[in-house]
């Protein structure tokens, strides 16, 4: 037990930047990918759910069910695949079809894990807007918003704050699996454990500080994730406005400004 | 000489082989308070949403101010706009506050800037005597109250004729009546073109100045609503009545 204790110790004091460098590496991976894959996630559920009517034209039935099918092998490709074999598939197979060759491992690995996160996200947004009430959408259509308005100041607002906690899911699953991103050469927080215990041997104490900073780092995110959902909640309680705050503000009982009342002044005509 | 807004010819519309509405037609002219009754299923609020082309009509023309919209020469957008509508479910947006929500149409859709359409926004809040809860979000406010607020929704986009798809039928009884005399002040003291399918006779016979009653998917019977109240022609009609006023 007590040489446990001093291994770790050992290895926390000649490792550790090595090891913070890797926790950065990890943090700043599954943060970026996270958020670009909400954003593909987003986009694929509003392109999904754009309703096909019989009255549009035949083109336009055509590329939106094109459009659909697209989605829906890109989802069931990336999300019936693990994500070590994607990046082994994109980082080396690449080279065969394009004349490119990734020499940033930063740019594969953020683009593998934001596709990856990215598949599972349009489904859970897909889920997120079939699950507002129809009531919101006519509410929209009836004031004369169109398609995009809706979706952009009612429909998306909503479908965000109710697919929080999968968000944070994700986001924490990003976390962890990151990891396998090692295959490629990322030096993740994994991969400083894979370089560190095969320079020193000693595996358990170093298997033992991953273990801690991989649990610290995702009750902090969901920690942290909690607090975003409360924040998104809004505030339990209202304040009336009082009376000399809407005077002051606008004027209130003198719109508009002419005319006693806009429903008079339509009668004059 | 009065001005049609809106009117509608030979309207049908069909789910699949039911056949909600046949062969519809009536005129709203300015300033007129229609309202619809009939019993549930008699199509009225079926009517009420091809009106404002919710559902699209199956066969027959929509003219407003003479212009046909359901053929797509006016921008179904633009129509709704000048359409406004009050739901029996309120569906106010959950996401915006109570101001926010009167406030959003008029940017943009009518593309009036911020500072205005508040301005806007309060003085129609504070016609439903909503203003003082300005800040509240949808699910902090009573069904009254929400009902009002999406009256001042549909008003602070300034529309020429306002449709109520029965808009106390979700209400407590005890919020009836507050939602009912902001409708009222609409039609008597401002002279608002409204078309209101209800169950609430009271308001049909002593508010509205012309009376449409509907089933299974046809016109019966319309007219001053004294004379139908007191003596309908119409056999239907007088079944309808006589059931619901002794209820």
């Amino acid at each position: 037990m007590s040489q446990l204790v001093t291994d770790i110790s050992m290895l926390w004091a000649k490792y550790r930047m090595v090891y913070l460098t890797g926790i950065a590496n990890t943090l700043i991976l599954a943060t970026s990918a996270t958020l670009i894959g909400c954003i593909i996630g987003f986009l694929c559920g509003i392109l999904q759910t754009i309703p096909i009517n019989s009255k549009d034209s035949i083109i336009k039935r055509v590329f939106l069910r094109l459009i659909r099918i697209i989605i829906r092998a890109y989802v069931e490709i990336f999300r019936g695949t693990p994500m070590i074999l994607q990046a082994v598939f994109i980082f080396y197979g690449m080279p065969y079809f394009f004349n490119i060759s990734f020499d940033n491992i930063w740019t594969v690995s953020i683009i593998v894990v934001s596709v990856n996160t990215g598949a599972y996200m349009a489904e859970s947004v897909r889920g997120g807007i079939m699950s507002i009430d129809k009531g919101q959408f006519e509410g929209a259509k009836a004031i004369g918003m169109n398609h995009w308005q809706t979706m952009l100041y009612i429909v998306l607002p909503q479908t965000l704050r109710n697919i929080m906690p999968q968000i944070g899911n994700n986001y924490i699953i990003n976390v962890k699996d990151t990891s396998v991103m090692f295959i490629i050469g990322f030096s993740d927080f994994f991969a400083i454990h894979k370089m560190v215990s095969g320079a020193v041997f000693k595996y358990f104490p170093s298997a033992f500080i991953e273990m801690a900073g991989y649990l610290c780092l995702t009750l902090l995110a969901s920690f942290l994730l909690r607090r975003l959902e409360k924040k998104m909640a809004g505030k339990s309680s209202y304040e009336l406005a009082s009376a000399d705050q809407l005077v002051m503000t606008a004027g209130t009982y003198k719109y508009p400004e002419e005319d006693g009342s806009p429903f008079e002044e339509k009668n004059k005509d | 000489m009065s001005e049609h807004i809106l009117e509608i010819r030979h309207l049908s519309k069909a789910f699949g082989t039911n056949a909600v509405l046949k062969d519809i037609d009536f005129t709203v002219d300015k300033g007129d308070v229609t309202t619809i009754i009939g019993a549930s299923g008699s199509g009225k609020s079926t009517l009420l949403r091809c009106i404002n082309l919710l559902e699209t009509p199956t066969t027959g023309d929509i003219l407003f101010h003479g212009q046909d919209i359901s053929k797509g020469r006016l921008n179904s957008s633009a129509y709704r706009a000048k359409v406004g509508m009050v739901f029996q479910n309120f569906n106010l947006f959950n996401n915006l506050t109570v101001l926010a929500n009167c406030i959003i149409g008029q940017q943009k859709v009518l593309k009036i800037k911020a500072d205005e359409a508040r301005k806007r926004a309060l003085y129609y809040l504070n016609k439903v005597g909503m203003a003082p809860y300005i800040n509240a979000r949808p699910d902090q406010i009573s069904g009254g109250q929400k009902q009002r607020v999406a009256i001042a929704r549909a008003l602070a986009m300034e529309p020429e004729v306002l449709l109520f798809d029965e808009p106390t039928s979700a209400l407590d009884p005890e919020m009836v009546g507050e939602v009912l005399e902001v409708m009222k002040a609409l039609a008597t003291k401002d002279n608002m073109t409204m078309l209101v399918v209800t169950h609430e006779m009271s308001f049909a016979r002593d508010v509205s100045t012309h009376v449409v009653y509907m089933a299974d998917g046809v016109i019966e019977e319309e007219g001053d609503p004294a004379r139908i109240f007191t003596n309908p022609e119409n056999q239907k009609t007088r079944e309808f009545l006589k059931r619901i006023l002794n209820e």
